[in-house]
């Protein structure tokens, strides 16, 4: 065992390329489940923006093209979402579980003739000096756009939610759905654009899997971070911040396993590969004693009867 | 102008219906993606649906019925429970794998001793071990007030890991010339869990589905357990009123879905799959929530509903093989049923009217 192999600079700034799907994923879904509803199909939506992402990219060339293929992707098998809750008037629980099942199909089916390609690299940016510097360099000023996107999209969905008016019907909508029909809002139009925003979100998360984490398509390669991400919704008390914590959270438990796989200590490679999900579990214990902040028409549907 | 009216009462006419009219319209869609991906979609459905029943090779494949059939009807069986009372126990691929990796445990602990007690023995700890593992959401939830999806769901990862880990090391067959996976159960006598008809597929596993469902439909219909189930579903303020404890039940739910679970893992070990393996499990576990929604949360539906689910899986290999129809297609086809179900099920809860409305 050799844990002085572990560089700290190298692995904080690994630490946020591990939390960002994670993250983006998040936001998406702590937007959907403030407007009241409760799409359990983040899972299906990102694996099916990997593969959608993966095959764009490789197609064009343009791991931005890939990501915006991704986007769609997800906000497409989102709708189907949309459809069955809002007009069809389904169980949200398992509608959300049939997204998941399905895009799991789906995307296996996709990326048939995608095992063991290599897509298209995404340059990290590069600002002279800044990210030249020691520690600081490599952590703050060397990444993909995707990653600044994220904490981009993290200050946006916070702003949005707190000041603008906007995001105060959004809320109105998913804390009570029926007064916020009776001043004659949307409900059912503003919660397809949430769910819709959610799966846009969700498929560039899952890109982001595919094209630069990994990056390569392997079947079911999301393995959970769509439930962790929705886990994360919960103990980040639908608040956007805390939601990034969160996700720095389990990047940091992530990769700190993964270097300790690689590093050799004495623990089983199996124990250390289950403890992400080992430790979400302690954390929603750990938090979910609090459930005051949640949306209050969460999960409930709406349908305008006279 | 068209909208949509709610129901009084859900349609019972409806109710029935809605299955068969989402198979079908699966079979459509299904067929119009085989196209899509270059077979005869009229002759893919047919080798999916026809051929294992009554084609050529049929009296092959009808007692794969009942080996795929049992495992997905008594995890469908425990889980109907549940989703009815409102836990949402999703995580019955863990408890599936921890009831086979206990059962096979126990048993294995014996070898090579020959003894009628070992079998039963096993059968205990499989349900034991599905049963305990359902019983981390489950205590989490009433302790703690854990979201029991979410747990439950991490659960099947970590079973996942915990099932790599025995098939290399606790579990791994010492004369198996250091490949992953245990001793093959169907080798030893008193471990195996062998046809009790041969060549009927009628395993013990298809005895234990067929109880269950027969426990379940007189538990919902004929017990005030299984009244209370229904009641904090439908009404969960009504219930506690009467003064149902929803622990109570939450503990039940998980606890019975988890057991059955942990015995259909057990089963399927020490039958037709016969060793603990790092790939033994096939995602049972989730398609079984399929036919749960399938059989709508009904005993006699989910068995019909299991039957119709095995033979996609049945079909479906058939079509791997004979069409080079990928065996995703299969997995896409059975998430399309899920959601045309859940579509169709609009007309079972509401009335399309057609037209203004009328003035009250």
């Amino acid at each position: 065992m050799d844990l002085s192999a572990i560089n700290p600079v190298l692995l904080i700034a690994s630490l946020m390329v591990a939390a960002t799907p994670i993250l983006i994923a998040a936001i998406g879904e702590l937007v959907v489940e403030k407007s009241g509803v409760l799409n359990l199909g983040v899972e299906g939506m990102m694996i099916v923006g990997a593969i959608a992402g993966f095959a764009t990219a490789v197609e064009t060339g343009s791991p931005l093209l890939g990501f915006f293929a991704a986007a769609f992707a997800g906000a497409a098998l989102s709708v189907l979402f949309g459809f069955l809750t809002q007009v069809a008037q389904a169980n949200q629980v398992a509608s959300g579980l049939a997204l998941t099942l399905f895009g799991l199909g789906l995307s296996a089916l996709m990326g048939q003739s995608y095992v063991g390609v290599k897509p298209p690299q995404m340059s990290d940016i590069h600002i002279p000096v800044l990210s030249d510097l020691p520690v600081i360099g490599p952590i703050l000023f060397g990444h993909d756009i995707i990653l600044y996107f994220g904490l981009a999209l993290t200050a946006a969905v916070w702003a949005l939610l707190k000041f603008s008016r906007a995001g105060l019907v959004l809320r109105a909508v998913g804390e009570n759905h029926d007064a916020a029909h009776a001043l004659g809002y949307k409900v059912v139009r503003i919660r397809l654009m949430a769910i819709l925003f959610g799966g846009a979100c969700a498929g560039i998360g899952g890109a982001y899997i595919s094209l630069i984490r990994v990056p390569q398509w392997t079947e079911g390669m999301t393995a959970g971070v769509g439930w962790i991400a929705l886990a994360l919704v919960v103990f980040a008390s639908w608040k956007p911040w805390r939601a990034l914590l969160g996700a720095y959270l389990f990047g940091g438990v992530t990769v700190v396993q993964l270097n300790l796989q690689a590093a050799g200590v004495a623990i089983p490679v199996e124990y250390l590969a289950m403890s992400p999900y080992v430790i979400t579990i302690v954390v929603l214990v750990i938090l979910s004693a609090d459930k005051s902040s949640a949306p209050a028409a969460l999960g409930r549907n709406f349908h305008a009867s006279r | 102008m068209i909208r949509l009216e709610r129901r009084p009462q859900p349609s019972p006419i409806w109710s029935m219906a809605t299955p068969l009219v989402a198979v079908l319209a699966t079979m459509i869609a299904g067929g119009l993606l085989f196209a899509a991906l270059g077979k005869n979609p009229v002759e893919a459905i047919r080798t999916i649906f026809w051929d294992p029943l009554f084609g050529e090779f049929a009296f092959y494949y009808r007692p794969q019925l009942l080996v795929k059939g049992a495992p997905l009807v008594l995890i469908a069986i425990g889980l109907s429970l549940g989703f009815r009372a409102g836990v949402w126990n999703i995580g019955a691929e863990g408890q599936y794998i921890m009831g086979a990796i206990c059962g096979a445990g126990a048993g294995l602990a014996f070898y090579p001793t020959e003894s009628v007690l070992i079998f039963p023995l096993m059968v205990l700890a499989g349900g034991l071990g599905g049963w305990a593992w359902a019983m981390i959401p489950a205590v989490l939830k009433t302790r703690f007030g854990t979201n029991e999806i979410l747990v439950s769901l991490m659960l099947v990862y970590v079973a996942e890991q915990f099932l790599a880990s025995v098939s290399l090391g606790l579990l791994k067959n010492p004369e198996g010339f250091g490949f992953p996976g245990s001793r093959n159960l169907q080798s030893w006598d008193s471990a195996h869990n062998a046809e009790l008809i041969a060549g009927s597929g009628l395993h013990w596993g298809v005895v234990a589905a067929l109880i269950a469902v027969i426990f379940a439909y007189v538990l919902l219909n004929r017990h005030m357990l299984g009244y209370h189930i229904r009641l904090s579903g439908e009404a969960p303020r009504a219930a506690r009123f009467a003064g149902v404890n929803p622990n109570r039940l939450v503990l039940f739910c998980l606890g019975l879905s988890g057991a059955l679970a942990g015995l259909a893992g057990m089963f399927e070990v020490s039958g037709p799959s016969g060793q603990i393996s790092i790939d033994f499990n096939v995602g049972y576990g989730f398609t079984a929530i399929i036919v749960a929604f399938l059989g709508r949360l009904h005993a006699f539906g989910i068995l019909l509903a299991g039957g119709l689910m095995a033979l996609t899986y049945i079909g479906g290999d058939i079509a791997q093989s004979n069409m080079g129809l990928p065996s995703a297609a299969i997995q896409v086809f059975q998430g399309m049923l899920l959601f045309f179900l859940l579509a169709l099920d609009l007309l079972t809860n509401f009335r399309i009217r057609i037209g203004q409305p009328e003035v009250a």
